[in-house]
């Protein structure tokens, strides 16, 4: 049985031209044959529904197990939001406490990776652990005073565990994936709830780390969290890279998403596309440039789009010129537009009103 | 009781063998058509934007890749608790079992599956036509003049009639005659092979004339229907429509889809045509790369340059390559610094690098001159075409072919090089 926890608006963010960033998660559930799924949610949490529409994108539609979406509910006993993680495992406890699969995989849905859980399961059978936190050694160009950085002994058992350290000891950061055996999931929840305490890694990993035996599960492989503007630019340029497409695109197993019935890309006269990823329902007229452009998006005549991320179905007037930006969903940029991010990446949001098309 | 006011019967048995290799393996409604759709695709998704949620696909030519296609309906949204999309092959039977031995044979070899929804009417099409219509207008048509069968037609100029079955209407679009491919045709409405039937007039005449062998709707049914006095309506359509049964006509409805607002246009919000997608990555264009005048599908990858062409998903051509006026279908690959003019390429095809097809003089081909015609090189799935060889026009590939089978490394226009069997 897998859980997510901890989702936001991040997990319905647009990754790769076609997908969304919880497609990575799911399809991985997927993969390694998780039936039951329950997707936490209270942030925004719309355009996330939408995209959950139906089971059957990631093949949870099945007799056993399904696809659960949990939002902050009013009940007799509790009118809260989720005030943390822990907080909103503990508002639907009787789901936990209902099922019957022994192990819960607890995974964020804004993660661009690719896993079996079931090697992480059989790892943390080994091990005899209580809680197995997926763990990864990041590259140095990347900053990991954001994440938690966790120390691990010679038997990978996790020593230190800090959360977003303003200077951090290692270089070693949990990917915020853990498998726990149900009941002891429980237990704890119940625990921390009757300490008003609402935050899986502060008020379990935390304080557990020497009463419990919690172990690190280390990767290798391509793994990015997009939580923020510049690792969400970045992890959608890996995309540009084949290694990065091989391995995601090409090699078994394969990641799904919610099939959007587009039809192909097309390119008019004028198109020029170089180094590119180009969507399906796209319609290009112009220059793009070391970009990616997500589905169903208009770039009309002239213009140049350069090192930049174009989300879905945004229209873009004749003769504008985009360098370095974020190009915000359902867009509409007037023609003759200049958009250029200067020190960094510019995110554009332009709502005109759309005439063509 | 389940009910149905209108179920749709849609034909797609036949082989189409105007289409070449293209169909030696598939059925021809199973043949890929703008990038990635199939030809199927057209009716079935016309089905359910006019509101019909009950289809019998009749199936019997090679029926493998239409039945995975269809699946259970999920992309059409025909996955139904009642109704929605099932497969009919022809089957065994206590006494009398057969083939389908014509269209309205298929038809008749199914009443138990119509009756079961208890319709009013059926609707019969065929699966080998690119067109948008709301069958719906046509039962409002066919209901307020009070028809029993209705056949959609369609204007086609008139030294073009001759090869169609043509409708002779009164003042009120009452069918007073009909020819089928007369020499001198009276007038240029062309049937499009869309009948709307009432139920009791359908199953009627399927009863009365079930011993005719090969039972034809337009060659026998519409005929019977005629002379016991139904009134037989002729429902005028206006919009784009083609029949894709030749090569070249496949090939020129394809290229129509790259004009800059087509006429047949995919892209409207309108009448989405739905198809069943199995990758969904974006398509990579490289630094060494051109890309004009084109479509093309998810998942391909674009090293070379593609002018005028319809590629499908998960197509690689390679660095150096350049194709123009050409189709390329899903998961084929072109290898590096190949020159492509003009051809047909259907699935899973590999070709080596340096290749060039489709050059020199059009010469006629030698096996089937009226089939691979138009100066297209037509290759068909799953073939080989080993590094470094040229291939003229009117000329046809199909089978994993290797170096010997080109002598001089050359495949002179109007030859065709057959090794899968066709």
């Amino acid at each position: 049985m897998g859980a997510l926890s901890h989702s936001r608006a991040v997990c319905a963010m647009p990754v790769a031209g076609s997908y969304r960033g919880i497609d990575f998660t799911l399809s991985n559930m997927s993969n390694s044959h998780i039936q039951k799924v329950a997707v936490f949610t209270q942030y925004n949490a719309r355009s996330l529904n939408e995209h959950l529409s139906s089971s059957k994108w990631w093949d949870f539609g099945r007799k056993q197990g399904g696809l659960y979406v949990f939002t902050p509910a009013v009940t007799a006993e509790n009118s809260n939001w989720y005030r943390g993680t822990a907080d909103a495992i503990w508002q639907n406890l009787s789901f936990l406490k209902s099922s019957h699969e022994p192990y819960v995989v607890i995974a964020s849905g804004d993660c661009v990776y690719k896993l079996d859980f079931n090697a992480v399961l059989e790892y943390h059978i080994e091990k005899k652990a209580d809680i197995t936190v997926v763990c990864r050694d990041m590259e140095p160009q990347i900053g990991v005073e954001r994440y938690g950085t966790v120390r691990l002994d010679e038997d990978n058992r996790i020593e230190e565990f800090e959360e977003k350290p303003l200077y951090a000891k290692t270089r070693t950061i949990s990917c915020g994936i853990y498998v726990i055996r149900r009941r002891q999931l429980i237990e704890m929840i119940e625990k921390c709830a009757e300490e008003d305490r609402y935050d899986f890694v502060r008020d379990i990993l935390v304080r557990y780390k020497e009463l419990k035996r919690i172990y690190g599960y280390k990767i290798t492989d391509y793994w990015r969290n997009i939580a923020s503007v510049e690792d969400y630019y970045n992890t959608n340029m890996d995309f540009l890279k084949p290694e990065v497409r091989d391995y995601f695109f090409k090699q078994y197993p394969d990641i799904y998403s919610k099939v959007d019935d587009l039809p192909p890309a097309k390119y008019n006269v004028g198109a020029k596309i170089k180094n590119s990823l180009i969507s399906s329902g796209c319609i290009v007229n112009g220059v793009v440039e070391n970009s990616v452009i997500f589905k169903k998006s208009y770039i009309g005549n002239n213009c140049v789009i350069k090192n930049s991320i174009v989300l879905n179905d945004v229209y873009i007037g004749d003769n504008t010129h985009i360098e370095n930006c974020i190009v915000e969903s359902r867009g509409t940029i007037q023609a003759g537009s200049r958009y250029v991010g200067e020190d960094g990446i510019k995110v554009v949001v332009e709502k005109n009103a759309r005439y063509v098309i | 009781m389940i009910k149905k006011e209108m179920i749709a019967m849609l034909l797609a048995g036949g082989q189409g063998s105007r289409l070449g290799v293209l169909t030696s393996k598939v059925a021809k409604p199973a043949v890929s058509f703008g990038g990635k759709y199939r030809i199927i695709d057209f009716p079935l998704s016309n089905c359910i934007n006019s509101g019909i949620d009950t289809v019998g696909v009749l199936t019997q030519y090679q029926p493998l890749r239409l039945n995975t296609h269809i699946g259970i309906g999920i992309p059409w949204d025909l996955d139904r608790n009642f109704g929605g999309v099932t497969v009919l092959p022809p089957y065994e039977k206590s006494t009398n079992s057969e083939w389908y031995t014509g269209t309205a044979n298929a038809i008749y070899q199914n009443l138990d599956y119509m009756e079961s929804y208890h319709p009013d009417y059926v609707l019969i099409l065929s699966g080998d036509h690119i067109y948008k219509m709301d069958y719906e207008v046509m039962l409002d048509f066919h209901q307020k003049k009070g028809a029993d069968v209705t056949i959609a037609v369609m204007p086609v100029p008139m030294e073009e009639a001759g090869r169609f079955g043509i409708m002779i209407t009164d003042g009120d679009h009452r069918i007073t005659e009909f020819e089928e491919k007369p020499a001198h045709p009276r007038s240029n409405l062309a049937s499009m092979g869309i009948y709307i039937f009432n139920w009791k007039t359908l199953k009627e005449a399927l009863i009365a004339m079930a011993d005719q062998p090969a039972l034809d709707f337009g060659k026998h049914v519409i005929p019977y229907c005629h002379e016991k006095g139904s009134p037989l309506y002729a429902y005028e359509f206006t919009g784009y429509w083609k029949d894709v049964g030749t090569l070249s006509s496949y090939w020129e409805a394809n290229m129509e889809l790259i004009d800059l607002v087509p006429e047949f246009n995919l892209y409207e919000e309108y009448w989405k045509i739905y198809t069943k997608s199995e990758i969904l990555p974006p398509q990579y264009v490289s630094d060494s790369s051109a890309v004009e005048r084109c479509i093309i599908g998810e998942g391909s990858d674009i090293y070379g340059e593609v002018y005028n062409s319809v590629i499908g998903c998960g197509v690689t051509i390679g660095k150096g390559s350049v194709v123009r006026d050409s189709i390329i279908m899903n998961q084929t690959s072109i290898g590096e610094g190949c020159e492509v003019n003009k051809a047909i390429i259907a699935e899973n095809v590999s070709v080596g690098d340096h290749v060039r097809l489709g050059i020199g003089e059009e010469v006629p081909n030698e096996t089937a001159p009226h089939i691979y015609d138009q100066g297209l090189v037509t290759i068909g799935e799953k073939s080989v075409i080993p590094e470094g060889v040229s291939v003229g026009r009117n000329t046809v590939i199909f089978g994993e072919t290797e170096k010997k089978d080109y002598p001089d490394s050359y495949l002179a226009g109007g030859k065709s090089l057959i090794k899968a069997g066709e």
